[in-house]
């Protein structure tokens, strides 16, 4: 059983949870990631650790509720705890010297980029971060990567907070300022925004790393449920990423394998809801959202 | 008794659900013996003085003696002599291919029927954890302890006797519970998971210490485990759990799996238990599995209770060459499963919006023997044809899974990455020992077994230079 220390909503639907996993903290890199298991019989689910103190034997989970077990997640309070979680998992982020370095998080990816953007600036780049949401509230994370990054551009979709329209807009701009070359980008989000970034970044052949987040369920090379296509060729991304080149990435077939499951995944989110006990535990978390 | 009284005994068979209702149920198939029928099989035995039949187990169970005992009604005398050679006795007793080992070298076979020697095992086993709780017992603390890398037979295998020696003993297992291959491949209708935490339990009694969620190699390194834990001793049983894919066109439509990932949401993850499982599966109408072993039996039975109608397997050789335990074969056919042989996949066709339509095959026949000294298959040109199908499993084998061993460069390997071990199973690596499927490539359960047993013996004598 893993200990919640801290639980709080960073946005509406999005939690950010403090939890006790010494052994995960100790080793944990960027790029790494957990799986855990919130109940008896329930599914395993991938999460990026977010961040991580090996001192307190800690580490840091941002969840977004898209179905029926980041809703049981989101819906534990500190005192509570994880079933099952095991890490860290994955091939942690190749940190290097690239010079300036863009990285661009949409939603819950903001988690993803903000371990590396401490990385890559101890290595001495320049650390630019774009980070995404659909209106202000969605905005996470500003502050925590503000303290590690030279800069941080927010947007929104709807223009209520920083630049108005989507991340890629940003980017572009960043890109086509010839006075601060931008050599390496590093991106985590939904899939069509991971993918217009790569898109963005082709045509100057920039050197552009996405975190992908397929259906897994060991995370540790055993079923293949998780197989991506890169430059042609099958990648198990639980261990031979999550983090590939982007420009080779197969982000239609991602898109599609992602939707395997939906009506099974709806039925579950149906099931849940009907589930009184987890009425009153969600209406807590909720409860707290509000105040 | 009389040998020839003996003799004229015929062997008992196995009570068993009927086909048309357990190809609906993932209840177990064989129901067990009664100790009646456990005893009369067991009157079957000669008790031989040179028991050829303990050379076909690779665990080396005094054969005749647990046997003999259940014929003299004996049962816990049956149990110590089982359990002092073999740790998991209720897992092997359902899922050991007798009729390739114990039972094909028993003198009896020679002339008619060996004797059940796997049923009579199931049967002791299942007495002893009803009715005789501690028949392991573990001396005084040695003060020296061993880290054991995966709870599949070897690794458990291993961690009890070294248990049984006094070591203090901890199995790291990356799952969420102990059991490997045993719990999230071999399906619940063949091997309940009741018996592997009952095994498991027991194995806990005399002081195993299990810790799931940890993933050597990536938690912690197998030189972390000898120099930061302080383990005495590793030994890694990791498995050969890496799906091996055809490499046909199509392989990432929806619907295709992994015979590691189906059974794995199936048995493990618990999509058994209904249609709405926390961890889902497609289940659809129609499947076509491919391979010939005890996996892909296991898929498509699996298919089978899902509600696959038609239920098709696919094997590129013949009957004769199926690796898959005879019995399973006959349990398959019996449920309505369909085999078609000397049928390859070439490709996999799908939908618009990316699910599997159906598999294209083709006909083989079979030609000069190859390597293996079995007759290989070859095409036959223009025999091509389409089986319409929702879900395609492919069941051809797995591979060493390098998350371990490429974190561990010291350790020797060969070229398809199983780890090299030595006479006495140790690794290029000081204190490090590996056995089964990780060592071995697929094995069984038993051979697998054996390695954790032998491996525990040379551990012991490397940790007490005895
Ligand atoms: C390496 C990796 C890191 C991730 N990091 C984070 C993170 O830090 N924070 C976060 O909120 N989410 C993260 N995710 C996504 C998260 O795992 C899924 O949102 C979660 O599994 C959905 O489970 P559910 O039961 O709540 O929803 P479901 O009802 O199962 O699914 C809802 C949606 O999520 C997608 N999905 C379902 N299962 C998975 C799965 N196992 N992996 C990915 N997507 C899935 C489905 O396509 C569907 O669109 C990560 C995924 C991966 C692969
Ligand atoms: C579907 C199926 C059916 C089978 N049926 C039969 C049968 O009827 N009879 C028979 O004799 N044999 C059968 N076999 C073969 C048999 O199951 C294997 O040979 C046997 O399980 C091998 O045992 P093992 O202990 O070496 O490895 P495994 O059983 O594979 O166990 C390895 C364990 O190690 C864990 N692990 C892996 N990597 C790590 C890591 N880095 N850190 C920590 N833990 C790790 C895994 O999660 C797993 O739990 C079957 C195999 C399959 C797949
Ligand atoms: S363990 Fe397997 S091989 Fe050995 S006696 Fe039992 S069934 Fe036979
Ligand atoms: S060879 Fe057969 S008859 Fe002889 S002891 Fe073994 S099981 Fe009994
Ligand atoms: S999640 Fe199973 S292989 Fe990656």
């Amino acid at each position: 059983m893993f200990n919640i220390r801290e639980a709080k909503w960073l946005a509406p639907q999005v939690r950010w949870l403090i939890v006790d996993a010494p052994r995960v903290a100790t080793r944990h890199q960027p790029g790494h990631f957990v799986i855990v298991r919130v109940r008896d019989d329930g599914e395993r689910i991938p999460l990026t650790v977010a961040d991580s103190d090996a001192q307190a034997g800690t580490i840091t989970l941002v969840v977004q509720v898209v179905g029926a077990t980041t809703e049981l997640l989101c819906a534990l309070q500190a005192g509570d705890s994880i079933l099952d979680l095991v890490g860290p998992l994955g091939k942690p982020t190749e940190i290097e010297n690239f010079g300036h370095v863009v990285l661009v998080g949409g939603g819950v990816g903001t988690a993803v980029i903000y371990p590396q953007a401490g990385a890559l600036k101890a290595a001495g780049n320049k650390v630019s971060a774009i980070i995404g949401g659909r209106s202000k509230p969605y905005v996470i994370m500003e502050q925590e990567l503000g303290a590690v990054c030279d800069a941080v551009h927010p947007c929104t979709d709807d223009g209520s907070y920083g630049y108005h329209g989507f991340v890629t807009g940003k980017l572009q701009e960043l890109i086509d300022n010839e006075s601060d070359p931008v050599n390496a980008v590093l991106t985590a989000g939904p899939v069509p925004m991971m993918k217009n970034v790569a898109k963005v970044t082709e045509a100057k052949k920039i050197l552009t790393i996405a975190s992908l987040n397929p259906i897994m369920v060991d995370g540790t090379g055993m079923c293949g449920g998780c197989r991506v296509m890169v430059d042609g060729k099958p990648k198990f991304a639980c261990v031979d990423g999550p983090e590939f080149d982007a420009h080779k990435v197969d982000f239609g077939l991602l898109t599609d394998r992602l939707t395997a499951y939906r009506e099974q995944e709806k039925r579950a989110w149906d099931r849940l809801h009907e589930n009184p006990e987890h009425k009153c535990k969600l209406e807590a978390a909720m409860r707290e959202l509000k105040a | 008794m009389k040998p020839a009284e003996r003799m004229k005994i015929p062997r008992q068979s196995m009570p068993e659900q009927e086909p048309e209702v357990r190809a609906h149920n993932f209840n177990e198939v064989n129901l067990g013996m009664d100790i009646e029928t456990a005893r009369l099989e067991s009157e079957r035995c000669l008790c031989c003085k040179d028991a050829k039949c303990v050379s076909g187990c690779p665990v080396g169970i005094d054969i005749a003696g647990f046997v003999g005992a259940v014929a003299d009604g004996d049962l816990r005398k049956a149990a110590e002599i089982l359990y002092d050679a073999n740790v998991l006795p209720g897992i092997t007793g359902r899922v050991c291919p007798q009729e390739t080992q114990c039972e094909e070298v028993c003198i009896r076979a020679k002339k008619g029927e060996p004797v059940a020697v796997g049923y009579v095992e199931r049967f002791v086993a299942d007495w002893a954890r009803e009715n005789y709780k501690a028949v392991m017992t573990s001396p005084p603390p040695t003060g020296k302890r061993a880290a054991i890398v995966g709870s599949g037979p070897a690794g458990l295998t291993c961690a009890g006797e070294l248990a049984k020696k006094g070591h203090d003993v901890t199995v790291f297992e990356a799952l969420h519970k102990p059991g490997g291959v045993l719990l999230y491949g071999i399906p619940e209708f063949r091997l309940p998971k009741k018996i592997i935490d009952l095994e498991v339990g027991k194995l806990k009694e005399i002081g195993v210490k299990i810790e799931c969620n940890v993933v050597i190699g990536q938690t912690y390194t197998v030189g972390e485990l000898q120099e930061k834990e302080g383990f005495d001793t590793v030994f890694i049983a990791n498995g050969a759990g890496l799906p091996v894919f055809q490499g046909v066109p199509g392989e990432n439509l929806k619907g295709v799996y992994s015979a590691n990932e189906y059974l794995t949401r199936v048995n493990l993850m618990g999509a058994f238990r209904g249609e709405d499982s926390d961890t889902p599966v497609i289940r659809s109408n129609s499947v076509v599995v491919v391979g010939g072993g005890n996996t892909a039996m296991d898929s498509i039975r699996t298919a089978r209770r899902l509600g696959a109608d038609p239920a098709v397997l696919v094997y590129r050789r013949s009957r004769k060459e199926m690796p898959a335990r005879v019995e399973e074969i006959k349990h398959a056919e019996e449920e309505g499963v369909k085999l078609d042989l000397l049928v390859n996949p070439v490709e996999i066709l799908g939908t618009e919006d990316g699910w599997v339509r159906s598999v294209v095959c083709q006909r083989m026949e079979l030609g000069e023997p190859d390597s293996s000294g079995r007759r290989r298959p070859v095409p036959i040109e223009g025999s091509e044809f389409e089986y319409p199908c929702e879900v395609f499993v492919e069941a051809i084998g797995t591979g060493a899974n390098p998350l371990l061993t490429q974190t561990t460069p010291e350790l020797k390997l060969n070229r398809w990455g199983n780890i090299l071990a030595d006479e006495n199973l140790m690794t290029s690596m000081p204190g490090v020992f590996a056995g089964g499927d990780i060592v071995r490539g697929g094995a069984t359960v038993i051979l697998a077994m054996g390695d954790g047993k032998d491996a525990a013996v040379a551990m012991h004598k490397y940790m007490t230079n005895g």
